[in-house]
């Protein structure tokens, strides 16, 4: 086709895509190759666009974007090593189902293949590590593209998407396209989101006469929107059954309720992962069965029926097989079971075994009871459970968002703080990305510029991309970064102590920054706390300061975080704390991860 | 799940959108996860819609096979996935080409089971030829086997085509 006299640039065809997807910012970081687009975006006001200190920033920073708003997140970056570096950030993505349309930029089409100068075989690289990728070989595929890679990554799963665009396809000319108006109607990919009727009958009727049932809820219920949150908890109090959440899952249902054991998992509470191994039904709703949760599969809730509701297939029956498998939107699923349970309840047909229900949870009563997430306080020095429940007693009345980076302290803020509401917290589940809650925080205080943002940080996570203080000093984003400062891989170390004799090989934090200096030289606030008695002080600081702010909190050292189940091990052979020693790590146990 | 479920053979149908990089979108779900590719095939066979189809064999327990068939249906450019050993009768073939190169006796030999085996000559030297042999893969591979003593000097095989036996589509 030849081009009209009204058509635009591949540039300004972008753009306008953009804009018609409803994409208010991009973070991104420029380069030779998608210099068009930066001319593009420089000629128009409609766009914000965010300028990271590093790619896999921008990447990050989109997923805090979009977790906080159920959007997707929007990355543009240049080829070669632009493209390479947001690598890690598409693999997070990948890993905890988060929506990311990334641009990469590409070398002309007639070079490709040639080691051009900043050249990388990007679709190459990145097809593992998303959920689908493109490269637009020619200007009229482009709008149409972007309009299929946003309904990609944010329908069904959600996903990270790349669109590869070399630089000739983005100065040549040609007509825009605007979005269909029914994209679902893709012509291979259709996701189910509607359940079978039939599945749910039976998942209700299961649900109906268990005896020891457990609520196993993740952060499919955070992808399907705040209504299945909504529905969840509702479907929960109608039972009177209790629930557990993944790390993922936090948020969807509140933790304040009575109904709420907490986390389960390697580092889950006592009476969740004993509920779960001692249920006699297990109502998996949007969580993945991953080896953080099951520990040892041939020992993983032996003898419960388990029902699992996923969007993706396969998903089911990845690791542990499950006895009833109800494909579906977690919202739509969940509707229909809220609306079963009302009209058999309105119809007085059989109910709940509630001598039954009163005795599982007196049991549970009686493990919550061992308060397992009890820890030794300390006159001298700071616990870090201590910092978050203070941190936590500061900000529950605000309006607040929580990021993390990896490690200990990431375990203690799951632990520590509550979450009532779906997206507030953001943090590297599956990749297990140091590095991601600093600029994961921006993406938050982008989207909700008033609200109290909150990067809960270890002191080497942080420095994996604390380049990025820069970029809140440019955009005046009040993100908070609360260092639980052990000078240790605090994680590391725990798991060296646990398995390798307690020799510490470079799990030491030598040569640490000043971190109040660090901060003040990228003129944000720098703030340091040591002492268990000043700690709310410094806390009320940190949140009446209109700035960026880094506060160092030096933390006991030595503290390790449990409760734990050790590699290989079950639920029922969890360590609650240092007296428990792990003579319970099997040989089978030491090669796993 | 137990390591001692059965590993069985399976012949999965993928129809696929023939765009640049399928191929590679498949073979790295194969290997990324390590799955097994024991045979794989792949033709364009609408050129109208532009689709593909791949034939792919591959071994696991009944669990790997599920996740296979589900991993590869969550591709975005995949249509539809079949598998052909558990829905149903369904028919094997595989092409090879076989070069035998030899003289006298070997020659005439190589030739009579040629015949036996409906081996088609495609091409004929004074010492040599090419056979072109189709079948399930056992026959391919016994004749290839017979040939090895018989001045066998090259072979090319196609893999494994499939389809389900009656009236249906894929
Ligand atoms: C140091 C460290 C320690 C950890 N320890 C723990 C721990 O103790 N406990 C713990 O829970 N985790 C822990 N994790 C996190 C863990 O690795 C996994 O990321 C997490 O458990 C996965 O959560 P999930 O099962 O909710 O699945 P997610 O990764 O959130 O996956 C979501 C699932 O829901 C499905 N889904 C998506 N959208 C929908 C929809 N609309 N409707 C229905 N289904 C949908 C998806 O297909 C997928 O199966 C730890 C991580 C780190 C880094
Ligand atoms: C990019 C990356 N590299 C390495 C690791 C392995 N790792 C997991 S936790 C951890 C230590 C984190 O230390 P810190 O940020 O101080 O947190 P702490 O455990 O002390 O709270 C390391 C190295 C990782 N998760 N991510
Ligand atoms: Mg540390």
């Amino acid at each position: 086709m030849k081009p009209e006299e009204s058509a635009t640039t591949g540039a300004d065809l972008l753009v306008k895509a953009l804009i018609d997807e409803d994409v208010e910012v991009v973070f991104g970081y420029p380069g030779g190759a998608v210099l068009p687009i930066y001319d593009s975006l420089f000629k128009q006001n409609r766009l914000r666009h965010i300028l990271v200190r590093h790619e896999q920033a921008a990447v990050h920073a989109a997923e805090g974007y979009a977790r906080s708003t159920g959007k997707v997140g929007v990355v543009l970056v240049t080829s070669g090593p632009g493209a390479t570096n947001a690598v890690t950030g598409l693999t997070d993505a990948l890993m905890d189902s988060i929506p990311i349309v990334c641009l990469t930029g590409q070398v002309p089409t007639h070079l490709i293949g040639n080691d051009a100068f900043q050249e990388a075989d990007t679709t190459g690289i990145t097809r593992p590590c998303t959920k689908h990728n493109y490269l637009v070989k020619a200007v009229d595929a482009l709008a149409r593209t972007v309009h299929e890679a946003f309904y990609v990554a944010r329908s069904g799963r959600p996903g990270p998407v790349v669109i590869d665009l070399p630089k000739d396809v983005l100065m040549n000319k040609y007509d825009y396209v605007a979005p269909p108006k029914v994209v679902s109607e893709h012509k291979s990919y259709r996701p189910q989101m509607k359940p079978d009727p039939k599945k749910v009958a039976q998942a209700l009727e299961m649900i109906i006469h268990a005896k020891r049932p457990v609520f196993y809820a993740g952060g499919g219920v955070i992808n399907s929107g705040p209504k299945a949150s909504k529905l969840l908890t509702q479907l929960v109090h109608l039972t009177g059954y209790p629930i557990t959440n993944t790390l993922m899952g936090l948020g969807s249902f509140p933790a304040s309720d009575k109904q709420f054991l907490g986390m389960l998992g390697m580092h889950g509470t006592y009476e969740a992962n004993l509920a779960m191994h001692g249920c006699d039904v297990m109502i998996n709703i949007g969580a993945r069965f991953d080896d953080r949760i099951t520990g040892n599969i041939a020992k993983f809730s032996p003898g419960s029926k388990k029902i699992h509701v996923d969007i993706d297939p396969s998903s089911i029956n990845k690791n542990v097989h499950v006895d009833l498998a109800v494909v579906g939107d977690a919202t739509l699923v969940l509707e229909e079971l809220v609306k079963g349970w009302k009209a058999r309840e309105a119809k007085g047909q059989p109910k709940v075994d509630q001598k039954a229900l009163k005795a599982w949870w007196a049991q549970i009563e009686e493990w919550r009871a061992r308060n397992c997430l009890a820890y030794k306080s300390d006159k001298e020095t700071i616990k870090p459970q201590y910092a978050l429940e203070r941190l936590y007693h500061h900000i529950k009345n605000k309006d607040h968002y929580i990021t993390t980076e990896v490690g200990q302290h990431q375990m203690w803020a799951a632990q520590f703080l509550k979450f009532e509401q779906p997206n507030r917290w953001m943090t590297s589940g599956g990749l297990g990305t140091m590095g991601y809650g600093f600029p994961a925080a921006m993406g938050v205080q982008i989207a909700h510029p008033d609200a109290l943002v909150i990067d809960v940080a270890g002191e080497a996570s942080i420095l994996m991309n604390i380049q990025e203080l820069s970029t809140v000093a440019q955009y005046r984003l009040p993100v908070k970064i609360f260092i639980l400062n052990n000078q240790y891989m605090g994680m590391v170390r725990q798991w060296q102590e646990l398995l390798h004799g307690s020799r510490y090989s470079e799990s030491y934090m030598e040569s640490l920054p000043d971190f109040v200096k660090l901060a003040e030289a990228f003129g944000a606030k720098g703030l340091r706390c040591s002492e268990p008695s000043k700690l709310d002080d410094t806390i009320k600081e940190m949140i009446a300061l209109p700035h960026p702010v880094v506060v160092d909190v030096l933390v006991d050292q030595k503290e390790n975080c449990f409760p734990m189940i050790p590699s290989g091990a079950a639920h029922n052979e969890m360590l609650l704390g240092p007296d428990d020693k792990a003579g319970k790590v099997s040989e089978e146990g030491m090669v796993l991860v | 799940m137990s390591k001692d479920t059965p590993v069985v053979a399976h012949t999965i149908s993928v129809l696929v959108a023939n765009e640049p990089g399928i191929l590679a979108r498949v073979v790295g779900l194969f290997s990324g996860r390590g799955y097994n590719i024991e045979s794989l095939t792949v033709a364009e066979t609408d050129a109208k819609q532009s689709l593909s189809r791949i034939t792919i064999v591959t071994k696991g327990t009944p669990m790997i096979i599920e996740q296979i068939k589900a991993q590869l249906d969550r591709l975005v450019p995949v249509y539809r996935v079949r598998d052909l050993t558990v829905e149903g009768p369904h028919i094997e073939r595989e092409l090879a080409l076989v070069k035998v190169r030899s003289t006298g006796e070997k020659r005439v030999e190589a030739l009579r089971l040629a015949d036996v085996f409906r081996a088609k000559v495609i091409d004929a030297k004074a010492d040599s030829f090419v056979f072109e042999v189709t079948g399930n893969s056992d026959k391919v591979q016994t004749f290839v086997g017979l040939m090895e003593t018989l001045g066998l000097v090259d072979v090319g095989r196609t893999g494994i085509v499939a389809m389900s036996r009656g009236g249906e589509p894929l």
